[in-house]
Parts: C-alpha cells; structure tokens; sequence
C-alpha cells in the first residue's frame, strides 16, 4: 500500500483555481479539496459534494422542540389541574407560543450541532496543508493522491498557474 | 456592486485587524466613563434591593414603570441586528454586509441588558429563577397561560440564539484574525473560537447551509419577539393595552428604534476607524429608507389607536387617549409623535439620508422618540384605567433614572470591548460582494 500525499498549489486567482480542478478531474484526482476566504460556488459546482446533512438536524431539532413544547406544557399542566373561571385545564392557543419558541431553540441548537460535526470534526483538512494566506487573499487547491503520482500533480498544478506547491505525508 | 473597488481582499483583512489593536487612551476614557455609570445603576440597585422598590417611583396604580419601558425599549433596539443580519440575508439585501456585524454585536448587547430589567422591576431580585420551569419539590409548574412566562421563553430563545448567529456569523472572520495576530495569548483565544477553521470547500458548504437555516429560523424569532413583549400588555384588559394592532405595531416600532441605534452607533464608528469605503452612503440610503418606511407604519399605529378607540364606543378607550393627547401626561406624547413621524420626514429626500449629520441627528431624536412611546404605552394606560377614584400620576425616581442611565452604560461598555476583541466589520462578506481576483485583472 501506498503511503498517501497531499499536495497542495498555492493560487492568487479564481479562474487559475476553477482551471485546476477541471484539469485534476479529469486526470482521475477525485479527492480534491478548495481552500478560500470566501465560498466559491462555481468550485461547488465544479467538485460536486452531496448536499449538506446539516438540513437533517435541523429538522430534527424543530420537530423535537416542538414536541417537547407541547409534551412540556400539556404534562405539567394535567400534573396538578388548577381549575380558572372554568377555563380549560390543558389550553392549545397559548401552549403554541412555548410550542413556537421551542422549535426555534432546539433548530438553532441542533444546527449547530449539524453544523460542528459535519463541517469542523468530520473529513477536517490536514493542518499541514493548510497555507495562512488562505483566510487571507489566496486559494489552495489540495490533492491526495499515492506517493508515485505527486510528480504528475504537481505538473498539473504548476501548469494551471500555482504559485507555490507543497507536498507533505498525510494520514489517511 | 455598490462597493468601492479600490479595496481589495488582502486590504479587508489588513483593515479588520488594524481596528482590533492596542486600544486609544480614548477608548479607555470611554470605557472609564462607561464603567463609571454602570456603577452608578449599580449603586442605585443596591439601595433599592436595600430598601425596598418603594424607591422606585410606583405609586398606586402605575406599577409597571421606568423599569418595564426600560425593558422594552432594549429588546426593540436588539431587533434590528437580526432583521439585518437574518432577514436582509433572506432577501440578498447587499447593503446589509459591512453594518450587519455591529447590528448583531448590538443586539446580544441590548438582549443582555434588557434581560436585567425584569429582575430589577422584582421586589425579591433573588428569586428570579422561579421564572424558569424546574422540576421542584412543590410539584408546581409555572403558569404556561401567563403572558410573562411567554416572554420569558421568547427573550431567552432570542438571546440564545442571536448570540449563536452572532459567533456562527464570525468564525471565518476569527480564523483570519488568527492568521494574522503575532502575540500567542491572542492567537491560542482566536484559534479556539475560530473552531479551527480552514476555508475548505467542505466547510464552506455545511457553514453555508448552516447559515441559511440560522437566518430561517431567525427570521420568524425575531418576529415573534417583540410580538410576545407587546402582549405582555395587549392581553391585559387595561384601555390602551387591550388592542390587536399591537404586535405589528411593536415589531414595526422596534425594527425603527433599532435602525435609529445602527445609525447613531455605525457613524461614530465609521469616522474612527475609517470606514469610508466598507459602509458607504449607500448602505445609509438603505437603511434610511427602512427606517422611513417604519416611521410610516409607527405613525400610522399612532393615528389608527385614536380611531379604534373612537370607534369602540368605548368611553374608557376614548378617556384614555384623549388623556394621552390633551392630559398630564401631554407633553410626552407630543415628545413621541414628533420625534418618530414628524422628525424622520425628511428622510423621504435622498439629499438627508445621504448626509450623515442630519442622519445621526435623526437617529438621535429617534432613540429618544422611541424610549417615550413605551413610557406613554405602559404608564398613561396604568395611571387611568376605568375606575377615576384609582387614577394617579408616577413620576420617575432617581433611583430608576440611574438605572437608566447605567443601563445605556452597560450596553456600551460591551460595545467598546466588542469594537476591540472582535471583527466589527465582517471580512469574509466584504470580500465576498469585492469581484473576485482573476486572471485579467492583473
């Protein structure tokens, strides 16, 4: 088995990056990864990763709120029935406010859970690859690849405009 | 792109951090003075838990006072950072990009102090916790049907979740700040909240749904917020209180007071740091006319209320607000329509909401406008309901006029330390409405 590299090619320019991934693709490189500071759609387009899970938890996390708001409220309320003007013990209307607000809770919690283990514990990039002007004004392009075929890489990057490559052993 | 091309990516960043260093010896008198009035209110706190809320200017029958104003202009002023950040986001304003980040500081702020007001307006602070349903040995929940239990969850889910979307919202701008910050306390603080963020077009696509579904969720909250605080009164059957206009009346009244505070904060802001080219005077525009078309809905409520009462044939509606007009009480009710529909008039000329002195100056008279109408809405209705042997006048105390004063005192000193730990200015969205670096532009 070969060991697997990365090789990452530093870029100043969006079209040179959108240029790279094309050419890797159609070498065969599919684990490919875009470093920018802002998202970049047409590279979404380009790599084409399945959408986002975070869309399940947050449904997940509304519909739990507002089960929980309507089991909080009814529950307590038929715990101990303190009886008002007659008014009806377990009362829906003003239970929906609670209803409400908990679906909001518990989506944006669960998004956020959604979005940590998706986007910042699963499939994290290698801190080796990572180049600090990539928060800043340039683009990286990373490719994992075996040991044999990172002379082939490189040339590719190098071709389509990289300022710089690295190339650094990565788990996986 | 309404941006300026002069900026370019490198510059945002570069400008971003420069605002986050050492702090001006004016900074610190600001803060200084800041902190000098929070002590003040804290003072006043004290001497009121001490000796009682008899200190607090009740007088039978208003018992919802300063206090209760005092919470409601706040939680009106944190509405606008989400309606900028969520709702404009929803709708792909541009103009909401370089204010949004101090528009949301702004309203975790304003949660957080409004948050106190409640507490405050408690003859047993200490006790506040019995607000929250916790399982206890009495066996007894609290009263799911009360109006104030609802509006302890809405206030509590808002801040919850404006603060997520808050710190959400900033990650990537955290993470170049932690690319660029040389001193390893700051760089080891920044690491941690930027959650190790990268860029990858992996994170970018999970952060982007994230996003999305933050601002969705947030829209509705937002709304929803200000419509719980309005029926703190409306469900009261108190006239003056007991009306359906209410909700969209306060939403509307607080997307208004809070556009009037992103104005008066973001142009002091813009002269110190030198903001020219991030928050140009077309966001102004944009913003001027939100608050123009607020302003008309507020005035519209105001007129409309008069009707309803007339309209009713109810005589307590109508004692009441031709007491708001013409009573003891006159003076604050003029206070009030002049500063919200009569002052932003000029707004309907783009000269005015192109110039940035009368712009703050409006803002001004805004804030002002705004704090009055909750005063006339909570005490003119409570100081004359249907019975005239139970009518009085409450004025406020000196106590409740340093709380006051110390609670705009605590909002800001959260801001000054805002302005100088995190990105006021959101890099990642600045540069992503710059055009992107491409080959020919070379």
């Amino acid at each position: 088995m070969s060991l697997n590299q990365g090789v990452v090619g530093v870029y100043s320019y969006v079209d040179s990056v959108l240029d790279a991934v094309r050419k890797l693709k159609a070498n065969g490189y599919e684990n490919l990864r875009v470093f920018s500071p802002v998202p970049l759609h047409e590279v979404e387009e380009e790599i084409d990763l399945p959408p986002s899970p975070v869309r399940f938890f947050t449904l997940f996390g509304g519909l739990l709120g507002a089960a929980s708001g309507f089991a909080f409220t009814v529950l307590t309320s038929a715990a101990w029935p303190i009886s008002v003007s007659a008014k009806p013990i377990v009362s829906i209307p003003p239970y929906m406010v609670i209803v409400f607000e908990l679906t909001i809770l518990f989506g944006a919690i669960f998004t956020l859970a959604g979005l940590l283990v998706n986007g910042f514990l699963r499939n994290r990039a290698p801190v080796s690859m990572y180049d600090k002007r990539f928060s800043d004004d340039k683009f990286g392009v990373m490719v994992v690849c075996p040991t044999e075929n990172i002379s082939s890489v490189q040339d590719i990057l190098n071709s389509t405009g990289a300022e710089e490559v690295k190339v650094d052993s990565i788990d996986g | 792109m309404s941006q300026d091309t002069k900026l370019t990516y490198s510059r945002v960043t570069t400008d971003v951090v420069a605002m986050l260093e050492k702090p001006s010896v004016k900074w610190w008198a600001l803060f200084m003075i800041s902190l000098s009035f929070v002590g003040i209110g804290l003072i006043c706190f004290i001497y009121q838990v001490y000796v009682g809320l008899g200190v607090a200017g009740y007088r039978h029958p208003v018992f919802w006072g300063t206090y209760i104003t005092d919470f409601v202009f706040w939680v009106g002023i944190a509405h606008s950072g989400t309606l900028i950040s969520a709702i404009l986001y929803l709708f792909r304003a541009r103009f909401r990009m370089s204010i949004y980040r101090i528009a949301e500081g702004m309203t975790v702020f304003a949660v957080l102090t409004a948050g106190l007001f409640p507490i405050m307006h408690l003859g047993r602070p200490w006790n506040f916790y019995w607000l929250f349903p916790y399982p206890n040995q009495r066996e007894i929940w609290i009263n799911f049907k009360s109006p104030l239990v609802w509006d302890v969850f809405a206030v509590s889910t808002y801040l919850t979740v404006s603060s997520l979307f808050f710190l959400i919202g900033m990650i990537p701008d955290i993470a170049a700040i932690r690319d660029k910050v040389t001193e390893k306390p700051r760089r080891i603080i920044y690491s941690i909240l930027s959650f190790g963020w990268k860029g990858s077009n992996w994170e970018w696509l999970h952060y982007g749904r994230a996003y999305l579904y933050f601002a969705a969720l947030a829209t509705p909250l937002v709304l929803s917020v200000h419509s719980v605080v309005s029926w703190d009164f409306a469900m009261g059957n108190v006239p003056g209180w007991h009306t359906t206009i209410f909700a969209p009346y306060f939403v509307a009244g607080a997307i208004f007071s809070g556009l009037g505070m992103v104005i008066t904060l973001t142009i002091p802001i813009r002269k110190i740091f030198h903001l020219e080219d991030y928050i140009t005077l077309d966001n102004y525009d944009g913003m001027a006319k939100l608050i123009m078309f607020t302003s008309g809905i507020v005035g519209y409520a105001y007129a409309v209320e008069f009707f309803m009462a007339w309209y009713s044939s109810s005589p307590f509606e109508w004692q009441q607000f031709m007491y708001r007009a013409v009573g003891e009480y006159a003076l604050f009710y003029w206070i009030m329509v002049i500063c919200n529909v009569v002052i932003p008039i000029p707004l309907w000329f783009s000269k005015v909401r192109r110039n940035l002195k009368w712009l703050f100056i409006i803002s001004i008279f805004i804030n002002i406008g705004m704090w009055f109408e909750r005063f006339n809405i909570i005490v003119i209705s409570l100081s004359r309901d249907f019975d005239p042997a139970a009518w009085g006048v409450y004025k406020i105390s000196w106590v409740e006029a340093g709380i006051t004063a110390g609670s705009f005192a605590w909002f800001f000193m959260f801001f000054l330390i805002f302005l100088k730990t995190l990105p006021s200015v959101s890099i990642s969205e600045i540069k992503e409405i710059l055009p992107v670096p491409k080959r020919g532009d070379k």
